[in-house]
């Protein structure tokens, strides 16, 4: 495959737990997420109520990745932030580099603030995933991995 | 491209499923979306015009157990297949895991099938893959038809590389799992090789 796999230890998930925890009080927001470019959900804090996670982060990839395209149309690299304002509930996503924080939040926070403090917060998730994605590509956690050691049992197990 | 959280004891891969328009794509995930255990899923988002073709993508997770504690979910994306949408599928693409190609079996579209299998090689490419290098399984829809080419005639022109082939009539959900879990199986048994 092109792509090394991503690998998250259990460290660096907490790492960036701490961030969208500090985030979300700090931007008096809903609920925060980071993201994966591809879709992939990587974590979240705050309050999701029913709300579908998973579905939610693979549409705010592609919503990325759409305006991503429609800026390349026009001549800019990338629009390195989203914005919808809705009626109640707002949504402002940060694009950095393969991830993506998505805050979710309504007319107990500005766009202002949450703009101020995304800004702030980026920089950690960025240090971090550019650890996470370190780690991956050396491969270094594969001393500790077991998948190699997956059997064809485990896999048709898992369609029995 | 596979994403292992150990926190969260979870492996994430993105199956996408390509073909011509109106080829069943769409047809074979709302088949495992109806016939799967609501806890072993989750919503099928699909973002489709107003006569309920594929704008965009159409996507559902799926949950199929675990291996080793780690729960795997496989996200199942559908591109859409008509010829202008072809920006769109090109996102689709980034990060896949596996590839199930849906070919329309019947006569007339044989032409679409070759056009669209040609398409998927091309946008991989642009996207650094290699079909050849992807787990990937070629399934050929619509064998209930009246006007369908044999099957074997099908994978001699369809078929890249002795990937496995699946006859399925999706509306009905013939072969529609055993394309599912052959592809699965691959990304898994890629995921082993490290």
């Amino acid at each position: 495959m092109v792509e090394t796999t991503v690998i998250i230890h259990e460290q660096q998930f907490q790492r960036i737990k701490n961030v969208l925890a500090r985030l979300c009080v700090e931007c008096a927001a809903r609920v925060v997420f980071l993201v994966d470019r591809d879709g992939q959900p990587i974590a979240f804090h705050g309050d999701i109520g029913d709300m579908d996670t998973t579905s939610f982060s693979s549409l705010a990839a592609g919503n990325v990745a759409a305006t991503t395209s429609m800026a390349k149309l026009i001549g800019e690299d990338v629009f390195p932030a989203v914005v919808h304002e809705g009626e109640r509930e707002s949504i402002f996503i940060s694009v950095i580099g393969r991830s993506l924080l998505v805050v979710v939040f309504d007319e107990r926070s500005t766009l202002g603030l949450v703009k101020l403090r995304t800004k702030k917060a980026s920089h950690e998730v960025s240090s971090i995933f550019d650890d996470v994605m370190r780690d991956s590509h050396n491969g270094r956690l594969n001393e500790n991995s077991f998948f190699a050691e997956i059997t064809d049992e485990d896999i048709d197990s898992l369609f029995s | 491209m596979t994403f292992i959280n150990y926190a969260s004891r979870e492996i994430n891969c993105k199956i996408v499923y390509y073909g011509p328009g109106l080829c069943g794509k769409t047809t074979n995930l709302q088949y495992i979306y109806d016939s799967t255990a609501p806890q072993a899923k989750g919503k099928l988002i699909s973002l489709a015009t107003e006569t309920d073709r594929t704008l965009f993508f159409d996507f559902m997770p799926l949950e199929l157990g675990t291996v080793r504690g780690f729960k795997t979910r496989f996200h199942l994306y559908t591109v859409p297949g008509q010829v202008y949408y072809d920006a769109s599928r090109k996102l689709i693409l980034k990060g896949v895991d596996g590839v199930v190609f849906v070919a329309d079996s019947q006569e007339e579209r044989m032409d679409a099938n070759i056009e669209s299998l040609y398409n998927l090689e091309e946008n991989l490419q642009s996207q650094g893959y290699n079909l050849l290098d992807l787990p990937y399984v070629l399934q050929l829809n619509k064998r209930d038809l009246p006007n369908v080419i044999p099957t074997d005639e099908l994978s001699a022109e369809l078929a890249r590389k002795g990937e496995p082939v699946f006859e399925a009539t999706a509306s009905q959900g013939v072969g529609v799992f055993d394309t599912l879990k052959a592809v699965a199986k691959q990304v898994l048994t890629e995921l082993r090789k490290g």
